[in-house]
């Protein structure tokens, strides 16, 4: 009944942490490894206010050992910024209201960055598709959905 | 949940050495989209967990020379899509794979994962049993192959034996004229398990369909391969009459429950008009073809 | 869009002032917060509807090694059956019984333990341990069940008309003689509608972190809309005096009123105070779900009566509402709002508590408003329909103004609900064409808002800038509008404006988040604050200059000479003021506490386009447009997320949510797998139309937007299918088995 150690790569940084061999990834982010950015709304994969990237792959912590995390690739929330400098997302979110108590926003944000990055060119009903497991109870959407047009629109420009 | 063992080997024959010794307290790794939720529900409490990720044959997707695919079982949906060739051949499986969950369950939920579980409505068997696919399947007496459709035994079981391992699914090759879709009920727009799902996998020759397979989930205790659908279609031109009968025997063969995601009487009904739409869209697709 | 744009901060989109902490995964839920020495705690639950608990033994879970602290209902302060305590709307004696089980077990996923141990897994297993004898009782859910005369009886001591009963109480508002009223109308519509039970559905579950000192020093983080609520609900039923709780609410991740009232602190506090440790509590999922309080299911019948040319003279609704295991539904809002949009002469509204075997409701954005407005809305579609009216004239031709007497007793001042039928009338939505299976609806709501009791103190720093403590938990943006409103007030850059949220020893007394009265009230006492202020900062440049107060005005952050009179000095700007504070009098800053009045009630009028797939009975939304008397909007975006909020919540309502029990009487869906939210491709944009008729009482204008959105959905999607489809709909959810029983004429 020993701990397991497990030795990964957070955010780009050398990360290390004991857990049991039950516990999930967002258990393991959420206490050894004190980032709590990511958050616990149903722990069955059904609300995403969880999402992390796992090997640029955007999973639910939730429904992933922590143990499977040895060896790989994890971004969180908490890696979006760039020391004080915002990501387009995350501005373009205050900026256009698209959050109100803020216990999606997290998972939202890495939903989205994790969407731009695979389709720098997305429509409404693909933003929609790609974030229905993404639930929010407060805003009904719109402006998340909005903020994330925006923000690809600005990227694309800002990229030519 | 201090006494649960993880192991992630390297290899098929070490996986199936622990997960043989481990008996019924083993389960088998792979998205982990199905077991995680069992797991923390209490439904299951595993003594050994199998990590199967690490095994090539079951995280490949490969051509075969006769064109036919072999895709390892835990391939998590989202790999599957990126395939540069796999969803032109086979659009039906594939669309019924990535209907698996969220795009963040389609990170790491298989076909394999979504067979093993058993659960009736899995939203790719259907579709995998219209496409004819065949599961090879290791253990410890060996290796063997059975067509998807015999793998389901009831909600939640299989007819794997102990210690076998789901190792990947064959597509045979597609003829000319063929075309495949998979369609669901669900009351939203995303994230709910299918009321009925309906996959279809036909060849059209001049306008005649000269070959098909139905399959039916979410309508009895494991997916069905409804022969008498694809009876109704064979040998016509698929017309209203053809439809409306193969629409009735998937109604027929329906052998539902009620339960808090639909009623007998629901899906029943519901059976018949999924499958004229399914029908209408891979008989579109092989129209293209 | 309406916003008044003459003025530099208020009406704009600042950036809220919590922002940042907020989409960088920084700021602080109560599940996200730590204390040295933390221990876990958890719940053991009944396992059935109804039963009376014969004995709990607790000896093996205190043996197992790691368990801390075990509590049960013995812990707990008793109130007696024979003695209402109310806090606001919430009587104790209710509030002791269920945060745990006292004689009984009243639904499945009621406390009967608590324990505290030092890993979550311990603690579970501990709660394994606790043997509970039951004696298991009949027991009752659905409404038209727990009144029938043989129904299994909850509560012994609960009598209706002499007879032990499962109506805990009746609540009765009328305008008129009813009767007359009938006599009058040339064309009467009468219909009965059904709404199943639904959750509030806040993403975060329920979570504290509780540390108790052996002199009772006591500590709370909690995810509530209500601290000083929190505070006095874990005194009153730990014993703790309040002076000794210090209530801290940390970042809350929804409530929607389900955080109105606790259920862990006690537990938290007693296992704290037992144990020595600090103690953290947080729901499950699944513990949300069964056992924290949605809102009720209804059966509701009305009838409203009108002449030909479409005046509405009568109007009657009787109300039945769950209450769960323990009284208080939220009659009072399905009785006083439905037909206060209305100006009708005769109203007899009457709504019936009902309890069965089921979770203690609790409040849900407008409670029991938009349960009656889902009924009376449909009736004036059919009204209106066999009138040949236009559902919008109908309103309009009907509609409350200044001075029309609510049925419900106040009458109305200066209101908004005519502008937002005539907005929705003008809208390029009502008049878009539609296609094949599409259909429109429309419906209109009503919603009390509040005043209360706020708090608040604005203080300005040495350098020059300001820091603003208000009393009330921010669940929709309040901060934003906050600093909006202070940054106007003292002429400065909005980014000089700082807005936290106090807790109770930092603060005031400050009623709940709810009952949309945040902004409202928080904003008035931050005027008040903030005129003190002013006051202050004239005093000190009057006496800097060696004139008299009255001779020095403040503008654009900074005091000036009021004329030319006055004298010739250089303006002081806030920082050089905040610079000589010391030596020209002290700190500037200032309180106020008050009892704010003045709220006045809101209006909304919808539009719903609806797509129906009439061979599987399912239902789209594709276009919305909510339409809202807001008073003024301090903040649009956060004014605009309100209404579209609430939208979502009911187009769920409408058309999916619900609480499915299984045959042993419990939740059979409790998680959001199978409790059918919106997703975000469930929905179109939600448009939305603010029209300003400000609050002639409040000095921004100001009147609550929080809770009216709510209202009007579900009547506006049941309009739009019958629009659509040519069938009404007398039952919730529309979900797509009902669509197909309505159009196979069994619904």
């Amino acid at each position: 009944m020993a701990k397991l150690h497990v030795s990964t790569t957070i955010n780009g940084e050398p990360a290390e942490f004991l857990c049991e061999p039950g516990d999930t990834m967002l258990d393991a982010l959420r206490g050894p490894l004190g980032l709590t950015g990511s958050k616990e709304g149903c722990a069955s994969g059904d609300c995403g206010a969880c999402s992390i990237t796992l090997d640029n792959r955007l999973v639910c912590s939730c429904l992933m050992l922590a143990a499977e995390a040895e060896g790989q690739d994890i971004r969180t929330i908490e890696g979006m910024a760039q020391g004080e400098k915002l990501h387009p997302l995350q501005q373009k979110f205050l900026e256009m209201a698209a959050l109100q108590c803020g216990i999606c926003t997290s998972g939202m944000l890495v939903a989205s960055e994790a969407l731009l990055q695979k389709n720098p060119r997305p429509s409404e009903e693909e933003v929609r598709f790609w974030l229905a497991g993404n639930l929010c109870r407060c805003t009904g959407y719109d402006k998340i959905v909005r903020a994330v047009l925006e923000t690809a629109a600005d990227m694309r420009e800002a990229a030519q | 949940m201090t006494d649960i063992r993880y192991l992630s080997p390297d290899t098929l024959d070490e996986a199936i050495k622990a997960f043989a010794a481990a008996g019924s307290a083993a389960r088998i790794l792979a998205g982990g989209t199905d077991l995680l939720v069992q797991m923390r529900s209490g439904a299951v409490r595993p003594g050994l967990i199998v990590d199967i990720k690490k095994i090539p044959d079951m995280t490949t997707i490969e051509e075969t020379a006769d064109g036919g695919f072999r895709v390892g079982a835990a391939v998590p949906g989202a790999v599957l899509a990126e395939h540069g060739r796999f969803g032109k051949v086979w659009p039906g499986v594939l669309e019924a794979v990535n209907l698996i969950g969220s795009t963040q369950v389609q990170g790491r939920a298989s076909a394999g994962g979504n067979l093993c579980n058993g659960s009736p409505a899995g939203d790719s068997v259907p579709a995998m049993i219209a496409a004819g696919a065949i599961a090879t399947v290791q253990g410890p007496n060996g290796r063997r192959e059975m067509p998807v459709e015999k793998v389901p035994a009831g909600p939640g079981r299989t007819h794997l034996l102990p210690g076998e391992i789901l190792v990947s699914f064959s597509l045979p090759p597609r003829p000319p004229g063929s075309g495949d879709a998979y369609l669901r009920m669900i009351p939203r727009t995303e994230m709910d398990i299918a009321v009925v799902g309906c996959g279809v996998s036909l060849t059209l020759k001049n306008g005649v369909c000269t070959a098909a397979r139905v399959g039916l989930g979410a309508v009895a205790p494991t997916v069905l391969l409804v022969e008498a659908a694809a009876k109704a279609l064979i040998g016509g031109k698929l017309d209203d009459a053809a439809l409306n009968a193969a629409a009735s025997a998937c109604s027929a063969a329906c052998r539902p429950i009620d339960d808090k995601r639909g009623t007998i009487a629901y899906r029943t009904r519901i059976a018949g008009v999924l499958l004229k739409r399914t029908v209408a869209i891979a008989a579109h697709r092989a129209g293209g073809n | 869009m309406n916003v008044i744009t003459n003025n530099k901060w208020i009406g704009q989109r600042t950036i809220r002032p919590d922002g940042a902490d907020k989409v960088t995964g920084r700021a602080a839920f109560a599940a996200d917060t730590t204390m040295p020495g933390m221990i876990w705690g958890k719940v053991k639950r009944s396992p059935h509807p109804h039963a009376r608990i014969k004995s709990i033994d607790t000896s093996k879970a205190e043996a197992l090694p790691g368990v801390k602290a075990v509590v049960s209902a013995r812990d707990i302060v008793d109130f007696p059956v024979d003695k209402s305590v109310m806090l606001g709307i919430q009587d104790m004696r209710w509030m002791c019984r269920n945060v745990m089980a006292r004689e009984k077990v009243l639904f499945p996923g009621h406390p009967v333990a608590a324990v505290a141990a030092t890993s979550e897994a311990i603690a579970a297993k501990a709660c394994e341990l606790i043997e509970v004898d039951y004696e298991v009782l009949p027991w009752t859910i659905e409404i038209e069940d727990a009144i029938k005369p043989d129904a299994p009886i909850l509560h012994d001591f609960m009598k209706f008309e002499g007879k032990p009963s499962n109506i805990a109480g009746r609540l009765e508002v009328k305008k008129g003689d009813i009767e007359q009223g009938f006599k009058q109308a040339d064309i009467v519509i009468e219909r009965s509608f059904t709404t199943r039970p639904v959750h509030q559905g806040y993403i975060e579950p329920h979570a504290c972190l509780i540390s108790v000192a052996p002199d009772n020093k006591t500590t709370i983080w909690s995810s509530s809309q209500g601290q000083f609520m929190v505070r006095a609900m874990t005194a009153y039923l730990t014993g703790i005096p309040q002076s000794d709780i210090r209530a801290i609410p940390a970042e809350i991740g929804g409530g929607f009123g389900g955080k109105t009232i606790v259920y862990l602190e006690p537990l938290a506090t007693l296992l704290a105070k037992k144990s020595g440790r600090p103690v953290k509590m947080v729901m499950t999922r699944e513990e949300v779900m069964r056992a924290t309080g949605p809102t009720s299911g209804s059966k509701s019948t009305v009838k409203i009566g009108a002449t030909k040319d479409g005046r509405i003279v009568a109007a009657q609704g009787t109300f039945y509402l769950q209450a769960g295991a323990l009284p208080g539904s939220p009659i009072r809002g399905a009785v006083g709002c439905s037909f206060s949009p209305y100006d009708i002469p005769h109203v007899l509204s009457v709504g019936f508590d009902v309890l069965s075997n089921r979770s203690k409701v609790a409040a849900y954005r407008a409670p029991g408003a938009p349960i009656g407005a889902y009924a009376v809305e449909c009736v004036l579609d059919e009204l209106a329909e066999a009138l040949k009216m236009d559902p919008l004239e109908l309103r309009l031709k009907n509609a409350a103004k200044q001075g029309t007497k609510a049925a419900f007793g106040p009458v109305f001042p200066r209101i908004g609900y005519v502008e937002t039928l005539e907005a929705a009338r003008a809208h390029p939505h009502y008049a878009a064409p539609l296609g094949k299976l599409q259909g429109r609806g429309v419906a209109s709501g009503f919603w009390f808002n509040a005043g209360g009791e706020s708090s608040a103190q604005v203080n300005i720093t040495e350098d020059g800038n300001v820091v603003v403590t208000t009393g009330h938990p921010d669940i929709g943006g309040s901060r934003a509008a906050i600093a909006n409103i202070c940054a106007e007030l003292l002429g400065i850059d909005y980014r000089r404006v700082s807005v936290l949220i106090g807790d109770t020893a930092t603060v005031g007394f400050s009623n709940l988040t709810g009952g949309s009265r945040v902004l409202f009230a928080s904003a008035m006492v931050v005027t008040q604050s903030a005129d003190k202020v002013i006051a202050t900062l004239r005093e000190r440049a009057a006496k800097i200059w060696e004139i008299d107060p009255e001779a020095v005005k403040w503008e654009n952050g900074a005091a000036h000479p009021a004329s030319p009179n006055a004298g010739q000095f250089e303006p002081l700007t806030l920082a050089e003021l905040a610079a000589k504070a010391p030596q020209m009098g002290g700190p500037i800053g200032a309180g106020v506490q008050l009892n704010t009045e003045g709220a006045e009630g809101g209006f909304g009028t919808h539009i719903c386009d609806v797509e129906v797939d009439p061979e599987l009975g399912i239902v789209r939304v594709i276009r919305y447009t909510a339409v809202q008397d807001v008073g003024r909007a301090i903040h649009p975006g956060y004014v605009e997320g309100q209404m579209q909020g609430g939208v979502a919540q009911g187009i769920g309502w409408a058309l999916n949510e619900e609480y499915i029990y299984n045959r042993d009487g419990k939740v059979d869906n409790p998680g959001f797998l199978d409790y059918r939210m919106p997703v975000c491709s469930d929905l179109p944009m939600l448009d939305t139309v603010m029209v300003e008729v400000p609050n002639p009482k409040h000095p921004q204008g100001v009147k609550g937007v929080g809770e009216v959105p709510l209202v009007p959905v579900m009547a506006a999607v049941a309009n739009a299918i019958h629009n659509a489809l040519g069938k009404r709909f007398y039952s919730l959810p529309m979900s797509p088995p009902r669509v197909l029983e309505v159009l196979d004429g069994e619904g």
